[in-house]
C-alpha cells in the first residue's frame, strides 16, 4: 500500500486512524502542511491530491492508496519558489505564515476549478463556459481558508497577479 | 486573595505614581528620547523602504519551523482530559483502561503528577508570565469548566486521543459563580490595571452632565472573544539532564523561562525556551497550562513530549477577552464642546489573575472635556482566567466612546468629524502632560478627503442601491505608546564586517525580523545582508514582551544602547593609529561599514579595518535600554481616523462592509509593506469584533459553547473588502526611530466606525456587539 507524495512513493500507515495530515506532518516529516483546527474549518491543511484541493485533516491516509499528493514542499523551495509563492512574498500575502501553505495550495486548486468552468456562489452567469477571474470570485472561492492575521488583501492580490494574466490569455485564445 | 494581589499592584502603582510626578516635571533632556534618535534625521537608509519579509521564502514554502515541528528522539504524544464542571472536586479517577490501551506510556493526574509551585501570574512581577496563579494538576480541586484533569501520553497521537476517552472521572460539583448578572448583583469593586485603579474623576461630571444643554447617555455591551490564532497552541518539551528545553509558540520567551523555572524550583538558566516562529499571537500565546503539563509529563515519563492543543483545547485552557457592559454619557454645549465625559461600566475577571479589561484607557486622552468621570468595576467569576487580546480595553472601549460621539454629533446636528475636531485637546486632558506628537487633525483631514466623506448624507437611511441601504461612518482609533523595562541587546561585529544583533524578541507575523534588520543596518551603517537579527530564544539578552505594541520601541531602545556601547568599545580597540583617535563616543556615528566623526564623515574607519589592526576576530557588547521614563514625561499615543462604508440588506438584514480606510498617525513607519499588513490585520480583526465574533458562554455551566472555528466566526476572504491604509509618517521626536506602536491600533475605533456606518445606512443604532443580522431586521 503506497501513496505518492511530492513525486516519491511512500508507505501508508498501519493505523487506519491516521489522517493524511498527520501522515505528512508526523510520519513523513513534511510539516509545511499545517494543523489549525483538525476539523475541516480553517483550511490550513489544504493539499493537492491529483491536482484537486482537499482538507488533509478530514482525509484518512489509507483512503489515498495510489493517489498523488502535492504539498507546499512539493511546489517550491527558497531559491526556486513557485510563481504563486513568490507573489505571496511580493504582495505580503501573510504575516505569521501559518495559514500560508494552505492558502497557496488552495489557490492552485481553485485556479484549476475556474479553468474547468466550475461555478461558485457569486458566479452570475451559470451558463457561461468561461468564468472571469474577478476579485469576488477569488474571495468567494478562497473563503474556506481562514487567515487571522488579516492578510486577505495581499493574498487576493498575489493570486490575481499569478493567475489572471494566464486566464486572460486562455480566454483570448478561445 | 485577589484583593491582596490588587493591593500589591496598587502599592507598586503608588510608588511609580510618586516617581512619575518627579519625572513629569524634569527637563526633557533628562529623558530617554529627550534628544531625537539620530535615525530620524537619516532619510535615505533602509528604514522607510517597503522591503519584503526576509523570512518570506521560508514561510511560503512551509520551511519555517513552528513549535510543534521540532522532532525529538523518542518523543511521546500527549492528549488532555478537560473538566466538564465549573467548580468542585474530583472524587475518583480510574485510569486503568486508559493505561492498558495500546501504545499508552502514562496517564498523569493530580495523583502522580510531579509536585510544582503555582505559576507567577502576569503583572505580579517583572518576568511573571502566568495567565493565572492556579496550581497546575496538583490537587483534586476543579476551578473552571475545561480545566485539564488528566494528560495521556502515548507513542502516537491517535493512541493518546483514544486512551483519553477511557479515563473515567467522578466529580462532585459545587455551586459556581458564573452568571455575570448574578455576580454584579452580589457586588463589584473598582478594577485595577497595571498598578492603577481604573477610576478617575476630574470636576463634577454628574452635575456638568445634568447642566449640559445637549447630552446623550447610552449603554453598550461587548461579548467574550478568543484570539483564534490559526496555529494551535503547541509545545515540544524535553528534559536534557537538569535542563528543560521547550519549543514553544510564545510572545514572551524570557518571561516564560523564568516563570517555569520558578514553578519547578530550578534556575531560570535551566529553562530554555525557543520560539523562532509564532503562528499568530494577539495576546494569546503566553504561558498557560499546556507548556507546564508537557514539561511535567516529560519528567514523569522520562521522554520528550509533544502537546498540541485541539482547537477545543485552546478555548478550554487559553483565556480570551472578557465581556463588558459600558455606559457613556456625554454633555456638551450647543457648539459641541464637551462639558462632561462619563465612561463607566463592569467587566468580568477571575480571582486568579490581574487583568480587568481596561475599557476606559483610551477615553483618558481622547477629548478635551471640562469634567471626567471614568470608572471600571470588576466582578470575579469561576471561569477560565480572561486575558489580554489585541488592544485590551481600547478595542471595546472605543466601540462605546466612539459610538457615543456619533450619537452626540447627531444630537447636535454637527458632522461627526467636526465634533471631534472641536474637542481636540492641546495637552493630555487627564494627566496634563504634553503630547509627544499628536497629529489627529491631519489624519482626519487626509482620511476624509481620500474616502470621500463629503459624499456622506447627514440624515440616515437616505442612500439605497436596489435592496441594499448604504451608509458611511467614522471613529477615532488610539493606542498608547508603551516601552516596558528590561530591554537589552547584544551586538557582535566580526572582522569580516558582519553584524549580529541578539535579543530575546519575537516574530509572530509583525515583520519584526525584517524591520529590525532595516533599523540595525541603518544604525550600524551596514547593508541589510551584512546584518543578522537573532531572536526568539530565552538565552538571548533582554526581557521583551511582544505585546502592548511595544516590541519595536523596546528593541529599538535596547539596540540603540548596545550601539552606544559598541562605539565606545570600538574606539578603545581602534587606538591611536586610527583616524578616529582622540574622539569621544558622542562625537562618533556609524556610517559606510564603520565609524566616523559625526560632523566630519570623511574622518572614517571601517569595522574591518579597526578589528584587523587589533587582530581581533570580533567585538561583542551588550547593553540595557534606559528605564522607560519618557512615558511618564509625555502623553504618548498612536492615533487613527477610521472610515467605513457598509451595505445592509433590507430583506435579510445582512450587513456587508464595502469600503474601509484607516488613516494613521503612528510616528515614522519603518517598513511600509509590513506596516500596511499590521494596520489591515488590526482593522480586519475589528471587522470581526463589529460583525461576528463572540465566544458563547453557558452561564449555567460555565462552558464555552462554540469552541471551534466553525462556530466562532472570524472574517473570511468574502467578508474583507480592500482595506485602504494611509499614514502621516510624522516621526515622534521622543521615541526610538521616531516610531510608535502599530500592532493594536487597527482594531481600535473600527467597531464603532462600522456601527456608525450601519446607523447612517439604516437609522438603527446597535449598541450590543456583534452586530448580527437579527439586530438589523
Amino acid at each position: 500500500m503506497t501513496i505518492t507524495v511530492n513525486g516519491a512513493a511512500v508507505s501508508l500507515p498501519n493505523d487506519p486512524r491516521v489522517s493524511l495530515l498527520d501522515l505528512l506532518r508526523e510520519d513523513l516529516h513534511l510539516p509545511g502542511t499545517k494543523k489549525g483546527c483538525n476539523q475541516g474549518a480553517c483550511g490550513a491543511c489544504t493539499v493537492l491530491v491529483d491536482g484537486e484541493r482537499i482538507l488533509s485533516c478530514l482525509a484518512l491516509a489509507v483512503q489515498f492508496e495510489g493517489r498523488s499528493v502535492t504539498t507546499i514542499e512539493g511546489l517550491g523551495m527558497p531559491g526556486a519558489l513557485h510563481p504563486l509563492q513568490a507573489a505571496f512574498v511580493e504582495h505580503d500575502g501573510f504575516q505569521c505564515g501559518y495559514c500560508t501553505p494552505g492558502q497557496i495550495c488552495s489557490a492552485i486548486g481553485m485556479a484549476e476549478e475556474i479553468r474547468r468552468g466550475v461555478p461558485s456562489h457569486v458566479t452570475s452567469d451559470l451558463s457561461s463556459e468561461t468564468i472571469a477571474l474577478s476579485r469576488d470570485e477569488l474571495r468567494e472561492r478562497m473563503s474556506g481558508n481562514l487567515c487571522r492575521c488579516g492578510a486577505h488583501n495581499g493574498i487576493i492580490d498575489a493570486i490575481a497577479e499569478t493567475f489572471a494574466p494566464k486566464t486572460a490569455l486562455a480566454e483570448a485564445a478561445e | 486573595m485577589s484583593i491582596l494581589k490588587d493591593a500589591k499592584d496598587l502599592l507598586q502603582g503608588a510608588v511609580q505614581g510618586a516617581m512619575g510626578k518627579a519625572v513629569a516635571i524634569a527637563p526633557d533632556s533628562w529623558m530617554p528620547g529627550g534628544e531625537p534618535d539620530p535615525l530620524i534625521a537619516m532619510r535615505h537608509g533602509h528604514v522607510g523602504r517597503p522591503h519584503s519579509r526576509i523570512d518570506g521564502p521560508l514561510k511560503v514554502s512551509g520551511s519555517a519551523p513552528f513549535a510543534a515541528e521540532f522532532p525529538m528522539e523518542g518523543m511521546a504524544y500527549a492528549s488532555l482530559v478537560f473538566s466538564p464542571i465549573a467548580k468542585g472536586r474530583i472524587l475518583e479517577i480510574d485510569t486503568t483502561s486508559a493505561e492498558a490501551a495500546p501504545g499508552v506510556l502514562a496517564v498523569m493526574t493530580y495523583v502522580n503528577a510531579p509536585r510544582i509551585s503555582p505559576p507567577p501570574v502576569f503583572l505580579s512581577g517583572a518576568k511573571a508570565a502566568g495567565g493565572d496563579d492556579l496550581p497546575v494538576m496538583q490537587e483534586d480541586v476543579v476551578r473552571w469548566n475545561g480545566e485539564p484533569v488528566a494528560v495521556v501520553l502515548a507513542e502516537t497521537q491517535e493512541q493518546a486521543d483514544h486512551a483519553r476517552s477511557l479515563v473515567h472521572i467522578v466529580y462532585e460539583a459545587r455551586r459556581a459563580l458564573i452568571d455575570f448578572a448574578e455576580a454584579k448583583a452580589a457586588g463589584s469593586r473598582t478594577a485595577v490595571f497595571m498598578g492603577e485603579p481604573l477610576h478617575l474623576e476630574i470636576g463634577d461630571a454628574d452635575k456638568a452632565l445634568a447642566d449640559a444643554p445637549v447630552r446623550i447617555d447610552s449603554s453598550y455591551s461587548t461579548p467574550r472573544h478568543n484570539h483564534n490564532a490559526i496555529e494551535l497552541h503547541a509545545v515540544t518539551a524535553a528534559w536534557e539532564g537538569d535542563t528543560l528545553r521547550i519549543h514553544d509558540a510564545s510572545q514572551l520567551v524570557a518571561h516564560t523561562a523564568w516563570s517555569i523555572a520558578q514553578m519547578f524550583g530550578i534556575d531560570e538558566k535551566q529553562v530554555v525556551i525557543t520560539s523562532p516562529f509564532v503562528g499568530g499571537g494577539f495576546g494569546g500565546k503566553c504561558l498557560w497550562q499546556h507548556q507546564v503539563l508537557a514539561s511535567m509529563a516529560a519528567k514523569l515519563a522520562g521522554r520528550p513530549v509533544r502537546l498540541v492543543l485541539s482547537r477545543e483545547g485552546v478555548y478550554r485552557i487559553v483565556g480570551g477577552r472578557s465581556p463588558t457592559e459600558q455606559r457613556v454619557a456625554l454633555g456638551a454645549d450647543r457648539e459641541g464642546r464637551l462639558k462632561a465625559l462619563v465612561h463607566s461600566g463592569t467587566t468580568a475577571k477571575t480571582a486568579s489573575n490581574m487583568m480587568a479589561e481596561p475599557f476606559i484607557v483610551a477615553t483618558k486622552s481622547a477629548y478635551a472635556s471640562e469634567t471626567f468621570k471614568l470608572d471600571v468595576r470588576a466582578v470575579e467569576l469561576d471561569m477560565l482566567a480572561n486575558t489580554f487580546m489585541r488592544a485590551p480595553g481600547e478595542a471595546v472601549g472605543t466601540f462605546a466612546l466612539e459610538s457615543a460621539m456619533d450619537e452626540l454629533a447627531e444630537a447636535l446636528g454637527i458632522d461627526p468629524i467636526e465634533l471631534r475636531m472641536r474637542n481636540e485637546p492641546e495637552k493630555d486632558p487627564t494627566s496634563g502632560l504634553p503630547f509627544s506628537s499628536r497629529n489627529v487633525t491631519e489624519a482626519w483631514r487626509a482620511g476624509a478627503q481620500r474616502f470621500g466623506w463629503d459624499r456622506r448624507d447627514l440624515v440616515p437611511r437616505m442612500v439605497r442601491d436596489g435592496e441594499w441601504l448604504v451608509g458611511m461612518g467614522c471613529a477615532t482609533g488610539t493606542y498608547p505608546y508603551y516601552r516596558m523595562p528590561g530591554g537589552a541587546a547584544r551586538i557582535t561585529i566580526t572582522s569580516g564586517g558582519h553584524a549580529t544583533v541578539d535579543i530575546a524578541a519575537h516574530e509572530m507575523g509583525m515583520g519584526t525580523a525584517t524591520a529590525q534588520t532595516q533599523v540595525a543596518a541603518d544604525r550600524l551603517g551596514l547593508a541589510m545582508d551584512e546584518v543578522t537579527f537573532r531572536y526568539g530564544d530565552s538565552t538571548l539578552p533582554g526581557v521583551v514582551l511582544a505585546g502592548g505594541s511595544q516590541q519595536t520601541a523596546s528593541i529599538g531602545a535596547a539596540v540603540s544602547a548596545a550601539h552606544g556601547a559598541l562605539v565606545k568599545e570600538l574606539l578603545k580597540i581602534a587606538g591611536n593609529d586610527s583616524p578616529l583617535a582622540g574622539l569621544k563616543p558622542d562625537e562618533v556615528a556609524s556610517r559606510d561599514g564603520g565609524l566616523c566623526k559625526r560632523d566630519e564623515p570623511e574622518r572614517h574607519e571601517t569595522y574591518v579595518s579597526i578589528l584587523g589592526r587589533a587582530r581581533q576576530a570580533s567585538v561583542s557588547v551588550e547593553a540595557e535600554a534606559p528605564m522607560p521614563l519618557e512615558t511618564q514625561h509625555w502623553s504618548m499615543h498612536s492615533h487613527a481616523a477610521m472610515f467605513c462604508e457598509v451595505r445592509v440588506n433590507t430583506v435579510t438584514g445582512e450587513p456587508r462592509v464595502s469600503r474601509f480606510l484607516g488613516s494613521f498617525d503612528c510616528g515614522r513607519i519603518l517598513n511600509p509593506k509590513t506596516a500596511t499588513s499590521q494596520f489591515r490585520g488590526g482593522i480586519i480583526m475589528g471587522l470581526g469584533l463589529a460583525l461576528m465574533e463572540e465566544t458563547q458562554f453557558d452561564e449555567r455551566k460555565g462552558r464555552v459553547m462554540n469552541p471551534s472555528l466553525s462556530e466562532y466566526h472570524v472574517p473570511v476572504h468574502m467578508d474583507v473588502p480592500e482595506i485602504d491604509v494611509i499614514w502621516t509618517d510624522i516621526p515622534d521626536p521622543h521615541t526610538p526611530m521616531g516610531a510608535r506602536g502599530i500592532g493594536e491600533i487597527g482594531i481600535t475605533g473600527t467597531a464603532a466606525a462600522v456601527a456608525n456606518a450601519i446607523y447612517n445606512a439604516t437609522g438603527r443604532r446597535v449598541r450590543d456587539l456583534p452586530i448580527t443580522l437579527d439586530k438589523l431586521l
